[in-house]
């Protein structure tokens, strides 16, 4: 018998909540907003699934209310992914060690 | 056009990269890698995602314009927001990804041949579930976003509103949640699926509304954790590794620190979610102690003590972020800094309205990060420190939760700022703190009330010092 691919997508589940348990416990807590900004940015990989929506229709087809939903979706995922990043970046740079900035 | 299974190994690929971002977080040298890490991998999701779907047609060009749109707004933002408004952005950015989850799910629930799930109307069923339990996770985080972004931008009031059978309502709408989603998947009835996302939107409301504005940091990581699931939902839905892999790094992330901020307010999560901390207690605690003597000093006052000290930490509070103080108390510590006194930053985790809120705006203001310890490092040091400087902050110093089995916050881990040699409370009154309860600090011998905006106090020390 044959096991279903979804049981499998369920292991990656699993476990990957399992490292986000370890990997996250270890980020040192001066480091929680900028923690939070890029799990922000990086769940906007659901980004891919509008891109399939958008890009779903043929040029006849091409603003079906499917397709319209995904690329409003992409308008969105787009502004967490670069805002997400971005802002991150910037807040990263600010932490400095004593002696650097004087 | 790629095949299924090699951009499904670039996907894994993105997903790892996904955890090494979080890894770099570890520690602030390896932080700015990790970031780079994480665009790393979201621009080979992105890529792949269009070549293996390989249509460069209209639909290609009508996309990178969403794109550049969405990308340009993202961009502007990040670089105009002042750090003091994190905890908002935060709030607004996960609006967007509860969004975003929804307007994917509709559009997988409309066409679901595009996504390789069956026809409208018979769609998989196992595809069905994840769809609406993305979708209503997403919507969720939607509008539970949007009602803390109110709040902490201050449109909405900051207090909790609560009215009669509010849990009792919560309860029959998750339940039909429940319901109607199993209906949904016997029938594939359109009619259910908007029903379904009007009463989530509706939900996550009346979720985050009875929540009070200092327990922000608990509701922004646990919407930070929804948005996460939502994604994964949708993830199994578009069996797209990435995303399942992301949406659980997310999830846990956001419970993690969920359960880190409780602990720091000794409150159980479901003490938290129910809301209405305070609201009670505000009225009558307050009332009986105005009587006893506070000793309330100057500028002048503060900077003579502190000239005299040889070791002062600071106890930085969301008091300072409202008053935009960060800058004005590097000054500050500059100075002190000249005149050989030791100067630490002592943090409690739920200063401020989100994880971390603090030390983001003392690195804005240039402070070291090696300077500034968490309450654990430096509980210790009070006992051998000469003034202790309180900044903002109120509750999280009260010794009541340490002496007093009575008090709402008893049992909170507080920082012990009372066993310093004297103590600067910086504060525009005597007013109690959010949790609604008089600061036993205010009263100790040792203890020099400052009255004043935190900016302009702070200000005026180091002119006088």
């Amino acid at each position: 018998m044959e096991i279903d691919p979804f049981i499998f997508r369920l292991s990656i589940f699993i476990l990957s909540i399992f490292i986000g348990y370890y990997v996250v416990w270890s980020v040192t807590p001066s480091l929680h907003t900028p923690l939070m900004s890029v799990t922000n940015a990086i769940s906007s990989v659901i980004i891919v699934g509008a891109i399939i929506a958008g890009l779903a229709g043929n040029s006849d087809t091409i603003f079906n209310t499917s397709s319209i939903f995904g690329f409003l979706a992409i308008s969105l995922a787009a502004i967490n992914i670069f805002g997400g990043f971005l802002v991150t970046q910037r807040m990263l740079a600010m932490y400095k060690k004593k002696k650097k900035d004087k | 056009m790629l095949s299924a299974n090699l951009s499904a190994i670039f996907y894994l690929i993105s997903g790892v990269l996904f955890i090494l971002a979080l890894r770099g977080l570890s520690s602030p040298e390896t932080s700015r890698q990790g970031n780079l890490f994480g665009i790393l991998g979201m621009a080979i999701a992105v890529t792949v995602t269009f070549l293996s779907i390989g249509n460069f047609s209209t639909g290609f060009v009508v996309i990178l314009i969403f794109l550049l749109i969405g990308g340009l707004i993202g961009a502007f933002i990040a670089y105009k927001i002042p750090m003091t408004a994190m905890p908002e952005l935060v709030a607004g950015f996960h609006s967007l990804v509860g969004l975003a989850a929804v307007f994917v799910a509709i559009a997988a629930f409309l066409n679901p041949e595009a996504f390789n799930l069956g026809s409208p109307g018979n769609i998989k069923l196992g595809s069905l579930i994840e769809m609406s339990i993305g979708a209503a996770v997403g919507a969720i985080t939607f509008s539970g976003s949007i009602i803390a972004f109110l709040k902490l931008q201050g449109i909405m009031s900051g207090s909790p509103i609560t009215f009669k059978g509010q849990h009792p309502l919560n309860a029959l709408i998750l339940i039909s949640i429940i319901v109607i989603t199993y209906l949904l998947c016997s029938t594939q009835s359109s009619n259910l699926f908007w029903i379904l996302l009007a009463i989530s939107f509706l939900i996550g409301f009346l979720l985050i509304i009875p929540i009070g504005g200092a327990d922000m940091p608990v509701v922004i990581s646990m919407l930070n954790s929804y948005s996460g699931w939502a994604a994964a939902g949708i993830g199994f839905t578009l069996e797209n590794t990435a995303l399942i892999i992301t949406g659980a790094l997310v999830g846990s992330s956001g419970a993690i620190l969920s359960y880190i901020m409780c602990k720091g307010m000794n409150r159980s999560f479901f003490n938290v979610i129910l809301g209405g901390f305070g609201a009670i207690e505000q009225s009558a605690s307050a009332q009986n102690k105005e009587q006893k003597p506070v000793k309330s000093g100057n500028a002048d006052d503060a900077a003579f003590l502190m000239k005299n000290a040889s070791s002062v930490i600071i106890v930085p509070g969301y008091g300072m972020a409202v008053a935009q103080a960060q800058h004005a108390l590097r000054e500050m510590v500059d100075t002190l800094k000249k005149n050989d006194i030791k100067v630490s930053y002592a943090i409690h985790p739920v200063a401020g309205r989100m994880p971390g809120h603090m030390n983001v705006l003392l690195a804005e203001a240039n402070v070291p990060y090696d300077e500034v310890f968490e309450l654990e490092e430096i509980n210790n040091d009070f006992a051998n420190a000469d003034v202790a400087f309180v900044i903002g902050a109120n509750d999280v110093t009260n010794p009541v939760a340490k002496t007093d089995p009575q008090s709402p916050i008893y049992g909170m881990p507080v920082l012990d700022v009372e066993k310093c040699k004297s103590v600067l409370f910086v504060k525009r009154s005597l007013s109690p703190g959010y949790a609604g309860i008089d600061n036993d600090l205010f009263y100790k011998e040792n203890t020099l009330m400052l009255f004043a905006d935190a900016k302009k106090m702070t200000e005026d020390i180091t002119k006088n010092l």
